[in-house]
């Protein structure tokens, strides 16, 4: 690491930094697109085997060059921008779109060690960032000029402000619980306990203390993500495709790749948050990233599942979870935490 | 003391979780996709198909050019021109099918007199220009001549239920 660190300053002199962050980055979003490309495959797969179907199988063994097939079409494909669209909005909309998506990224520990960067207040950071993927939506849907696209934009908005503050409340608890908002400091924090002194670390991790915020996190985040059940941001059998209707080629392909990059990220967030991270769930096998990439795929596991099983709730009812059941909840809960913090019975010390 | 259960059922997502593992069980079900080039399901004998003129053995057309099958066609596909021939008998100049139009609903199999228009089970084919699915007098003779055993045989098989 040190010859690899020298040489580079030989080459790059005083830039050398600049460019060692560079490549660390293209280190992370690199196998983040792959992940991408694959997590699409992952789920056509795993819908279909739901559906007794058994998916994608014909472009390579098991159909596994499939995505690489469809990033290539979409690459190929026309851009269509309409006529009667704002056309700088237009195509600016799913770069907005897919920024914040990327940028959360930095934040992202995989190993206590291993993060771009490790700043302390990367949850606020997080939250801050994955609050602007609002934007690339809104924007697309009122550029493209269409009713469609303008209902999705606008149910999206509404649905994303409203499953945030569920979010964020959410994100107190694990913050009041680990006193940090550091993101490596909280999973440190889920390394320490009563279970984890036994050897069964996993018991020790928030989501078993904190079990109705994990699961609120959980829906929220997949409302956030605008997937199914939460969909009718797209909810293709009302309004077409809601805000993306207008949009083809690689300016869709955006949108998809934001889409997919964040289920990814909430997937991740959720195992650091509230899963342990990069801990080991027993006592005598070692942490590692691994356990990260296991989290993680665990989670969007669920995402797909979730998909494969749950008809889209309507609009009215999805208000109605959100500001009637998650926040009163999330209030509740947060009182019950700071309770239970000052009592003898603290378990976070 | 009920709605308490209920809170507690809908807090922990009882439902969802019952609807989860409803599609769990069916990832580990048997697939059936039936993977179509390599594999088919299997046909009935009244499967309809690619339009056929059919012959008689000593190689007369079974075509009287009655005219049935075009007033019955739902979807006017059917375009037929007769004249006398010299020997007398009644037969058609021009029988065509367009097969764009067609709806392979069976009205003319049906409507014929004389088992001449057939649909046969042939269902893979295709036209790669336009006209191409226009099918004139001698297409459909050819097909006949191509598949009449198949079709025999599934005339045959139809009888008893006729």
């Amino acid at each position: 690491m040190d010859a690899l660190m020298n040489f580079g300053q030989g080459i790059f002199g005083g830039v050398w930094p600049a460019v060692w962050t560079l490549i660390k980055i293209v280190l992370i979003v690199a196998p983040l697109m792959l992940g991408v490309a694959y997590l699409t495959y992952f789920e056509r797969k795993v819908i279909g085997y739901m559906q007794q179907r058994i998916g994608p199988n014909r472009v390579g063994p098991w159909g596994l060059i499939q995505p690489i097939a469809d990033g290539l079409k979409l690459l190929l494909k026309e851009i269509i921008v309409p006529s009667g669209s704002s056309k700088a909005v237009f195509i600016i909309a799913p770069m907005l779109a897919i920024a914040p998506a990327l940028a959360a990224w930095a934040v992202i520990p995989f190993t206590d060690s291993l993060v771009l960067a490790n700043i302390d207040a990367s949850l606020l950071y997080i939250l801050a960032i994955t609050s602007m993927g609002v934007y690339g939506i809104i924007l697309s849907g009122w550029a493209s000029n269409s009713k469609y696209a303008f209902l999705g934009a606008m149910r999206s908005a509404a649905q994303m402000v409203s499953y945030e503050i569920a979010m964020g409340f959410a994100l107190i608890t694990v913050l009041m619980v680990a006193g940090s908002l550091n993101l490596v400091e909280i999973v440190n924090g889920q390394s320490r306990g009563q279970f984890a002194d036994m050897g069964l670390g996993f018991l020790s991790w928030n989501w078993l203390p904190l079990l109705p915020m994990f699961l609120v996190y959980l829906i929220s985040g997949t409302a956030e993500l605008n997937r199914a059940p939460f969909d009718i941001a797209e909810g293709e059998s009302e309004i077409v495709a809601g805000f993306h209707v207008e949009y083809s080629g690689m300016a869709f392909a955006l949108f998809f790749l934001a889409e997919y990059a964040n289920m990814i990220l909430i997937a991740a967030l959720t195992s650091i948050l509230f899963l342990g991270g990069w801990l080991s769930p027993v006592g005598f096998l070692p942490d590692g990233i691994l356990w990260m990439f296991a989290k993680m795929s665990f989670v969007l596991l669920l995402f797909l599942w979730f998909r494969a099983t749950f008809p889209r709730y309507r609009y009215d009812l999805l208000m109605r979870l959100g500001w009637k059941v998650f926040l009163p909840l999330c209030f509740f809960w947060v009182i019950i935490v700071g309770v239970w913090m000052i009592t003898p019975l603290n378990i976070w010390n | 003391m009920g709605s308490m259960k209920e809170v507690f059922n809908s807090l922990f997502l009882k439902e969802l979780l019952k609807g989860m593992s409803v599609t769990g069980k069916y990832f580990f079900a048997r697939k059936i996709t039936v993977q179509y080039p390599e594999e088919k399901t299997p046909q009935s004998f009244r499967f309809r198909g690619l339009h056929a003129l059919r012959r008689y053995p000593n190689g007369e057309e079974r075509c009287i050019a009655c005219k049935l099958c075009e007033a019955i066609c739902p979807a006017m596909a059917i375009t037929i021109e007769a004249e006398p021939r010299d020997d007398g008998s009644r037969r058609t100049t021009r029988y065509d099918i367009d097969l764009t139009k067609c709806i392979f609903c069976g009205f003319c199999e049906e409507a014929c007199p004389v088992d001449a228009v057939v649909e046969t089970r042939v269902f893979e084919y295709h036209g790669e220009k336009r006209g191409d699915l226009y099918y004139t007098k001698q297409m459909l003779l050819a097909n006949g001549d191509r598949y009449e055993a198949e079709i025999a045989e599934d005339r045959a098989l139809d009888a008893p239920y006729r």
